[in-house]
């Protein structure tokens, strides 16, 4: 039964190691705009040479 | 008649504005005005036509032409080094706030914005503060030239003094997303660990084991309690302090005796305790304060009365002039006010006629003139003619300074929301009980009984169900209705809307609108410098008709105005071109008066009235059939500045016991408002702007209708697009559902309580049962909740889900 304690220690040591990254990423800033970086990704790329051929 | 039908139904490219002549228009599509249609040429030039496949008419209606010079400050290098928030060599990096943020096509068109000015390296938006972060290249471009190239494509940056003082200083608070992110840790790690405690008969754990489960558990929830839990604590003791009794402090009260409770169950080995119940609800609840924050932070409310002052005036140094920032002008510094400046300090008038229009400070509107000597207090307008003045105080020691942080002072006094009020019943009717339970078993003679059951049932019975069920209705509710452009001030706002029993309308403005396509021009046809002098005339004032009549000439190369002059109500005269120009009515020029529809601008050069401009009102689309459902249920009004011409066409669509009063300045209005609320009548003020600012501050719920999103609207309480008034009563309505979802989430939050309390009255309440109850009507309170707003948004007409607007 005592290997029990290892686990729990490991396993609650994984779920502190996400909040960690959770707590950095909000640091960061990844939470401050929750909008933009979902949309940008959408955009269509534009071809330095079409866009140049534009009117 | 009611409302006139709408022939053409062709919609701007832009902006998806109706159109009403179809005249403007560029390869085959059609533009409701000039300035959509410029904004047109200039992406179709870049190449950036993308910004209008990615949503239907992105764009925003270009109401006014940008006054030229109005960046000039931007030269000045003092005043343009504010704004960069650094430099590196030819790199400057600047942002700013841009209120018309609104959709996808503005991120994209924003990011890109390095096709229409190639020196501009990157721009980066931040979408939710309606942000844009730019690093250009100064030695070949300015920040002046960056700006411009904003406003060009329709996005002027609010550049303002309030900004400008904590343009570094900015800094977005992450608090809430640190601490739901440890509550929730907490939570779901104290659950695991007491599945064993409850899962399993005790005894058969052995004791080292579940002396290290339940260390853990305390450990865990000493972060959930005393850090994230710690807002509850706080808003607690300061409501005790103010002598009243909020939803938190029962809240507050519950978390600690559970904490308390869990801690003997734990030491003493008798149970499991409930400190998983006690994470989760501090998780939900911080998540339902979130969601709520961030659906009231989509439109800034807090703009202050420094938002509108100038950022920099001229100060006259000796024979020169130096652009100085205003917060830094000191006493005794002499400047220089242009006509239609604001004067941001309190001074002295010491050269020029001084006519200052305090409307943006009382809601006064006739002018006041000053003599020389006398002092001018800020915020005041000057009407016209340069004027130099001396300051008095600087900025922060302004008369409008004090009375502003005064009167917000009085303002932030939270008064018990009716949740409180049924959250302190309710907390009352807990006590009860558990004091009545606690006797019972007293008298009996089992005190670890009596115990059991008084901790319990304050544990089972707190009033955060009610909390949550508040936090999520109202945030999904002020979600949706800004999804229809409706924008909320606070949750408190839609209480009041249930208070409402009296519903008063501004008319010019709010239930007119004036179009530039109506305008029309007769009497001798206008040379081409007539017209450039008449333009350059009506810019110089900033009433209403101007700008329509502005747009119907289409002129660009304005001119030096001199000597103008305003009379308020009558029209407006100058020297241009060294020919003396009056506009305005018919007594102002002495011509005689004919019987026109509409509202007429005579033309007066030198001693010739050449003709006149007929600007038609036009009611807005479906306001006779809002005022017949609305009136039904309220007594509804009519409070109009202008003169009665309209009274016969008001009469015929009001209902025939509604007060309609016209000639009413905006202290009349406010008296209005004033002697209504004295009888005991709660009003709801419709308006448009700054002559109502009074009333829509006096009334109980003040609304303030726009046709843009950066509007100065001072205040009130609602924001509402003016495409929408229409749906007031729907949005009333909502309102009120919004309030029956809440009293709906509430009884069902009772139910589970009178199980958990079943069990708690006895003594018996398992953990277990606590741990199961808790998430459940958590959980149940937010499903229900959600589907609930969305049920009844639809039902009223609302969109629920995308940014087009689809209703009915």
């Amino acid at each position: 039964m005592e290997v029990i304690i290892l686990l729990l220690t490991v396993s609650i040591c994984i779920a502190g190691a996400f909040l960690a990254a959770f707590l950095w990423s909000v640091k960061n800033g990844q939470m401050d705009d929750t909008y933009s970086p979902a949309h940008r990704i959408l955009f269509d790329k534009k071809n330095e040479n079409e866009s140049d051929q534009e009117p | 008649m009611k409302v006139k039908p709408n022939i053409s139904l062709s919609t701007c490219y832009h902006c998806g504005d109706n159109c009403m002549n179809q005249n403007i228009s560029l390869e085959e599509k059609i533009f409701c005005c000039e300035g959509c249609k410029t904004v047109y040429e200039i992406l179709n030039q870049s190449g950036l036509c993308d910004y209008y496949s990615y949503n239907e008419h992105p764009g925003l209606k270009q109401y006014r032409e940008i006054r030229s010079g109005k960046f000039d400050f931007l030269d000045d290098e003092q005043i343009r080094s504010k704004f960069i928030t650094f430099a590196n060599g030819t790199e400057q990096h600047t942002h700013f706030y841009l209120p018309q943020i609104h959709c996808s096509s503005c991120l994209w068109l924003l990011e890109n914005i390095t096709t229409i000015n190639p020196h501009i390296i990157s721009s980066r938006v931040n979408f939710d503060n309606k942000e844009i972060f730019i690093t250009y290249n100064a030695q070949q471009t300015s920040l002046k030239q960056v700006v411009l190239d904003l406003t060009k494509i329709g996005y002027e940056p609010h550049l303002s003094l309030d900004e400008y003082s904590h343009h570094s200083a900015k800094k977005i608070d992450r608090t809430r997303w640190y601490k739901i992110g440890v509550a929730g840790f907490c939570f779901s790690n104290i659950m695991m660990l007491s599945f064993p405690e409850y899962l399993l008969q005790s005894g058969v754990l052995e004791s080292s084991l579940s002396f290290y489960f339940k260390t853990l558990i305390v450990l865990l929830s000493i972060p959930a309690l005393f850090y994230s839990g710690s807002e509850f604590f706080v808003s607690a003791y300061k409501s005790l302090k103010h002598r009243y009794l909020n939803i938190d402090a029962p809240v507050a009260l519950a978390l600690m005796i559970t904490f308390g409770r869990s801690l003997y169950e734990l030491s003493t080995g008798i149970g499991a305790g409930y400190l998983d119940s006690m994470s989760g609800i501090i998780f939900f609840l911080l998540l339902g304060r979130m969601l709520q924050d961030r659906t009231i932070n989509i439109i800034n409310f807090d703009r202050d009365y420094k938002s509108f002052f100038p950022i920099a005036v001229q100060k006259v140094e000796g024979q020169r002039l130096q652009a100085t920032v205003v917060h830094e002008l000191k006493e005794g510094d002499t400047i220089q006010i242009h006509s239609q400046e604001i004067v941001p300090v309190d001074s002295i008038l010491s050269k020029g006629e001084a006519e200052i229009d305090y409307s943006f400070v009382n809601g006064e509107t006739l002018p006041v003139k000053i003599n020389k000597g006398e002092i001018i207090y800020a915020g005041g307008k000057q009407l016209s003619g340069l004027i130099e003045l001396i300051v008095v105080k600087p900025l922060s020691q302004s008369y409008l300074t004090n009375l502003w942080n005064n009167s917000t002072s009085d303002k932030d006094v939270e008064k018990a929301s009716w949740v409180d009020q049924i959250g302190k019943y309710f907390t009352y009717l807990v006590l009860a009980i558990g004091l009545t339970a606690g006797a019972y078993w007293y008298a009996y003679g089992d005190s670890m009984r009596m115990w059991n059951a008084l901790t319990t049932i304050l544990i089972v019975a707190c009033p955060c169900a009610l909390l949550l069920a508040e936090n999520f209705t109202y945030s999904n509710v002020l979600r949706i209705l800004g999804l229809n452009k409706i924008y909320l001030k606070s949750k408190k706002t839609l209480e009041n809307i249930n208070l409402v029993d009296t519903i008063v309308f501004d008319k010019t403005g709010t239930l007119t609108h004036t179009r530039e396509n109506l305008v029309s021009y007769t009497g001798r046809a206008l040379q081409p410098d007539e017209r450039i002098e008449i333009a350059s005339l009506l810019n110089q004032s900033m009433h209403t008709l101007v700008s329509p009549i502005l747009h119907f000439l289409k002129e660009n190369d304005l001119q030096k105005v001199d000597h103008f002059k305003e009379e308020k109500g009558q029209g407006i005269e100058a020297w241009v071109n060294e020919k003396h120009i009056k506009l305005g009515s018919a007594s102002f020029v002495n011509a005689l008066n004919e019987e026109d529809t509409g509202t007429t601008v005579y033309v007066k050069i030198e001693k010739e009235i050449l003709g006149k401009f007929i600007v038609q009102n036009e009611y807005r689309e479906g306001m006779w059939e809002m005022i017949d459902v609305l009136h039904v249920d309220y007594p509804v009004a009519l409070l109009s500045g202008d003169n009665d011409r309209e009274m016969d066409n008001v009469k015929k669509n009001f209902p025939a016991n509604a007060e309609i009063r016209f000639y009413q300045k905006p202290e009349d209005k406010c008296t209005y408002i004033h002697t209504q609320q004295q009888s005991g009548a709660q009003v709801m003020m419709i308006g448009d702007g700054l002559n109502d600012a009074g009333a829509l501050k006096a009334s109980t719920v003040g609304i303030a209708i726009t046709d843009g999103n950066n509007v100065f609207t001072p205040s009130s309480d609602v924001i509402m697009d003016s495409s929408n008034l229409k749906y007031l009563n729907q949005f009333i309505g909502y309102a009120k559902d919004s309030r029956k979802i809440i009293l709906l989430t509430f009884a069902i939050s009772v139910v589970y309580n009178i199980v958990g309390l079943y069990f708690a009255v006895q003594g018996t309440l398992n953990p277990l049962i606590a741990a199961i109850l808790m998430p459940c009507s958590s959980l149940t309170i937010i499903a229900v909740t959600y589907f609930l707003s969305i049920y009844y948004g639809k039902k009223q007409g609302f969109t629920i889900h995308s940014n087009q607007l689809n209703l009915q």
